[in-house]
């Protein structure tokens, strides 16, 4: 467990967690990144305005931390790009009709004691494992 | 309209929209902190039977225990400060669509190592492999919105 980083982990998770309660407070909406992102590619005037926001948010995120800090940015890809494909497929058709993701289900959902929300982080949590076990140590595609 | 309340109005959808920028903002942040906009982690996460990264437990903790302790506190509130109401899914009960959903998102989750947060926070890097990542992920919800309708 070397990569084990409990503190930066917790200071990220408070975060997130701040971000969904102004969201929250001030709009009413749910931080659920793939409702959002999904509402912005069928919505229209003020419904995708704040969509759009919110997304530029995450984006300048990652341009602001680039420009602050002195440690780079890990992201370390390991599928291939055919597999990446698959991926992003799978998770773009499965969050919509499964109605959220980690942070709509996993980080709201469970505070409102949605029993839908339990269930859905419960399942992707499972599949996630199961998928990793099968592709990792049977399959051993190394992806 | 009186000019008062168009006044208004204008402050209230800037507000509106300076909440959902600061939103993302640290919604991005605390992505890019815990380390789980990298997909090699949260793979670590995932791989139980491997070199096990307990990290995304702590960070979910973190995100929950906040949410938790404060959402109560909000929904008492007979409407947000920048909206006429609160808009919470209406649905209650288990069904298909939102089991068959997130299995299908957990394989995905579990091949790519990304979901759609970290994913749209770490396109800003320009990494390819995100790159593609995002523009599959676009395509499954747009073809999700196709066979629903």
């Amino acid at each position: 467990m070397e990569n084990f980083t409990p503190f930066s982990a917790l200071i990220g998770g408070t975060f997130i967690g701040l971000s969904a309660v102004i969201m929250l407070a001030g709009n009413g909406r749910i931080a659920g990144i793939s409702g959002i992102l999904g509402g912005a590619l069928s919505s229209r005037g003020e419904e995708r305005r704040w969509r759009v926001l919110f997304l530029a948010g995450l984006l300048l995120a990652t341009l602001l931390y680039q420009f602050i800090s002195s440690s780079p940015i890990t992201i370390e890809t390991q599928a291939s790009p055919g597999f990446l494909v698959v991926a992003g497929l799978l998770v773009g058709f499965g969050t919509r009709l499964g109605s959220g993701c980690t942070s709509g289900h996993g980080i709201c959902g469970i505070a409102r004691f949605s029993k839908r929300s339990f269930a859905a982080t419960a399942t992707f949590m499972l599949f996630g494992f199961i998928t990793v076990y099968v592709t990792r140590h049977l399959m051993e595609l190394g992806i | 309209m009186s000019i008062a309340t168009d006044q208004k109005s204008q402050e209230s959808t800037f507000a509106h929209s300076a909440v959902a920028l600061l939103s993302g903002l640290l919604f991005g942040l605390g992505l890019i902190i815990s380390g789980m906009v990298n997909p090699g982690k949260v793979i670590g996460f995932l791989d139980l039977a491997g070199n096990w990264d307990p990290s995304l437990i702590f960070v979910m903790g973190g995100g929950v225990a906040v949410t938790t302790a404060t959402f109560w506190l909000v929904l008492r509130r007979e409407r947000p400060l920048f909206e006429k109401k609160f808009f919470l899914p209406t649905k209650a009960d288990l069904d298909g669509r939102l089991l068959i959903g997130a299995a299908l998102f957990g394989i995905g989750w579990g091949v790519g190592g990304l979901c759609p947060g970290p994913a749209i926070t770490a396109l800003a890097t320009l990494d390819p492999s995100v790159v593609l990542f995002v523009g599959a992920m676009l395509l499954g919800m747009v073809l999700q919105n196709l066979v629903a309708e």
